[in-house]
């Protein structure tokens, strides 16, 4: 219920006064690097480059909830889609080309948006869980077949990948970015170590994960957009009910190969700019267990509400980094909070208005049926 | 492609794929049968399977099978055995408990339970992966070294059993691979007449077609579903004790794969589809290990995938279809 409140309360003020809120919004999440806020900084690792992990994973829930979420498409083998992305700029780019990133990119994403369709083509005659086990195959197919032939560099996989051009001069960039520095209770101004703009290099993180929230923001225009279009109430029909969205005259099978080659793009996009922040990929970093991690931070989070998705992403990526002095035992900690939470939010942490408005009317109408609680007790006395 | 080599060890292959298509069988009964029961992939099966594996490995320790002969040695593997299909199915009974019961009765959404399985499975393989740590905080770690050391690593038992060969008609035949098809398949037919005949296995078929009707009935639905964990648990156990028997080696992680590849055997065969699991195991194995003499072991994996993407495009529910509910009484 808080959370319809909060929603209210925000739709409830002028739309000038909406706007600005959101830019403040958008301003402190790219300062957020800067100000290495103590608690949430990340002691012992790079902060810049966990927040861009962090994008990178916000990026891939938000592709993933558009299938899982908006179509409900149970899709397991998500990483084959961000790892056709990072291979096809890691070729592009070092391998047997060399071509400029910017130009790689688009490319990345239509060759994933194409294996999105190839694959689905076939596959999304299939019901639900059969689904998801195809897909699972194909993300492990993708990775083995990395790892076996040598034309995708097999399992050492591709270096020197092309970083984004740089803007302004190569040494300084355009201008200097201090960060800030929390001494005992006072904050410094830390020029020693600025960030540069906009300079991509090996050091510093942070210009890169301006790079990924940037993209990040559009996907999140972008599926505003989408969801509130025809297209979004298509994939919602299809998913509450298939038969009879056929009846209405939704093509499903259309709208589910849609959903599936929209959720493709943006996981080659993520691939794209993980690849060429990274610098080398190998099979290694596509394993089953990211596609497991990815459904976990759609689901946690609350599938088909992207903010709750957003929610998840950032708690998958973020926490298992801020704990570091947890060390072996993160893992197992990751693993129980994942219990807890299924367990005690089921619906996840924010779900969307709809189920939450499903629920409540599920409940008036039960206490209509049955009257309330005490009525109840009396009766049975 | 190697025809060659192929063709003149046919028999051979088929036999070592059908040892592994059994242990796959037995770990894919766990999947169809919770599936036919609850319509959800119980995905923390495969840690069942993993301390399967380590009890049996821990009873080998524990009662020094490598010194042991003759009648001894067996009377240690069937000690190994039960205390392998104990643990299993114990494990198999707390994951239901701790991940699934709250769900259940909420009637929450599958996909969560999903999640709950998958976290539920990180925390059983990381207790494993992490046992040297959790021995160290009660100063156990020297006096049980032989149990909880190499936490990490690969923990072997290779050298404690004689595995014979003999020849069929001048085709060397492993006797382990013999056992492990027959004690597989044999396993099959008892928990096939289980469900078909006994009371607490018409329950579970009534349960599968329709749970509400079913507990009007009288069957009581959580005790189902507890049931039908012990007895995947219980396989997974039997599953466990024969993968060792042939491999000698297991892993705080082994279960994943081999979860993986079981559960592919479940989908392939029909999943909720008892027998459908034992002839998807079977057909998975023996692809598998054809496979694997044709285009080299690197690609195994890709062709268990490769099959299954091609069955599942013809025949959309699997080989046999579903049917756990719908099997005659």
């Amino acid at each position: 219920m808080k959370n319809l409140g909060f929603r209210d309360k925000l739709t409830g003020l002028p739309k000038p006064v909406r706007i600005l809120l959101w830019i403040l919004l958008a301003l402190f999440a790219y300062a957020l690097p800067l100000l290495e806020l103590p608690i949430i900084s990340t002691p012992g690792v790079d902060f810049g480059g966990v927040l861009f992990t962090v994008t990178i994973y916000c990026l891939v829930a938000l592709g993933l909830n558009i299938v899982v979420g908006y179509a409900g498409l149970l899709d397991l083998g998500y990483v084959g889609f961000y790892a056709i992305g990072a291979y096809t700029v890691g070729i592009l780019t070092s391998f047997h080309a060399n071509w400029p990133l910017l130009l790689a990119i688009p490319v990345a994403v239509v060759a994933a948006m194409v294996s999105g369709v190839i694959l689905g083509a076939p596959t999304l005659r299939v019901r639900g869980d059969y689904l998801a086990i195809v897909t699972l195959g194909f993300g492990e197919i993708i990775r083995l077949t990395a790892v076996n032939l040598e034309w995708l560099g097999d399992a050492r996989g591709i270096k020197n990948i092309a970083k984004p051009p740089n803007i302004g001069d190569e040494k300084s960039g355009l201008f200097e970015i201090p960060h800030l520095l929390w001494g005992n209770g006072t904050v410094l101004v830390d020029t020693e170590h600025p960030t540069k703009f906009l300079v991509f290099g090996y050091i510093d993180q942070v210009p890169y994960y301006w790079m990924g929230l940037t993209a990040v923001i559009i996907v999140l225009i972008a599926d505003i957009l989408i969801k509130s279009s025809r297209v979004g109430r298509a994939w919602e029909a299809t998913r509450e009910d298939e038969d009879a969205a056929e009846l209405m005259g939704v093509p499903t099978f259309k709208f589910k190969l849609l959903a599936f080659s929209t959720g493709a793009f943006v996981g080659g996009l993520a691939g794209g700019l993980y690849a060429s922040r990274q610098g080398f990929i190998n099979p290694l970093s596509f394993l089953l267990l990211y596609s497991i991690l990815f459904l976990a931070a759609v689901v946690v989070g609350g599938q088909g509400n992207r903010w709750g998705v957003l929610l998840g992403a950032i708690l998958v990526a973020y926490l298992p980094q801020r704990f570091r002095e947890f060390d072996d035992f993160r893992v197992l900690a990751f693993g129980a909070a994942l219990v807890l939470l299924a367990t005690l939010r089921p619906e996840g942490l924010i779900p969307p208005r709809r189920t939450v408005r499903a629920k409540q009317l599920e409940q008036e109408l039960d206490e209509l049926e049955q009257g309330t609680d005490e009525g109840e007790e009396a009766a049975r006395v | 492609m190697n025809f060659e080599f192929f063709f003149n060890n046919l028999p051979e292959l088929t036999i070592t794929g059908l040892a592994f298509g059994a242990i796959y069988a037995l770990i894919a009964l766990g999947y169809t049968m919770v599936y036919g029961v609850l319509q959800l992939i119980n995905f923390a099966h495969s840690e069942v399977f993993m301390y399967g594996t380590f009890a049996t490995l821990w009873t080998v320790i524990a009662l020094n099978a490598a010194d042991a002969n003759g009648i001894k040695l067996i009377a240690i593997l069937i000690v190994a055995l039960f205390a392998s299909m104990a643990l299993s199915a114990l494990i198999a009974l707390a994951l239901e408990r701790v991940a699934y019961r709250r769900l259940i009765e909420r009637d929450a959404p599958r996909l969560i339970a999903l999640i709950s399985a998958i976290g539920a499975s990180f925390v059983l393989a990381e207790l494993m992966g992490l046992r040297d740590r959790i021995a160290g905080w009660f100063g156990l770690e020297d006096d049980l070294s032989e149990y909880v050391g190499k936490a990490r690593i690969n923990n072997s038992m290779a050298g404690t059993l004689e595995k014979p060969r003999f020849d069929v008609a001048g085709v060397a035949i492993s006797s382990i691979d013999i056992i492990v098809i027959v004690a597989a398949i044999g396993m099959m037919v008892l928990l096939d007449q289980f469900v078909r005949r006994s009371r607490l296995g018409k329950g579970i078929r009534a349960t599968a077609q329709d749970p509400e009707t079913a507990s009007l009935m009288g069957v009581n639905p959580t005790r189902t579903i507890q049931v039908t964990f012990l007895i995947g648990g219980l396989m997974a156990g039997v599953a466990a004790f024969l993968y060792m028997l042939k491999i000698d080696t297991t892993k705080y992680d082994v279960g994943f794969l081999l979860g993986v590849k079981a559960f592919t055997a479940a989908v392939l065969g029909g999943i909720g589809n008892l027998r459908g699991a034992l002839l998807g195991g079977l057909v998975l194995g023996v692809a598998e290990n054809w496979g694997q003499a044709l285009f080299g072991g690197e690609w195994r994996d890709v062709i268990a995938f490769v099959l299954l993407v091609l069955i599942l495009l013809v025949r959309p529910t699997g080989l046999l279809g579903e049917s756990l509910g719908k099997a005659r009484a």
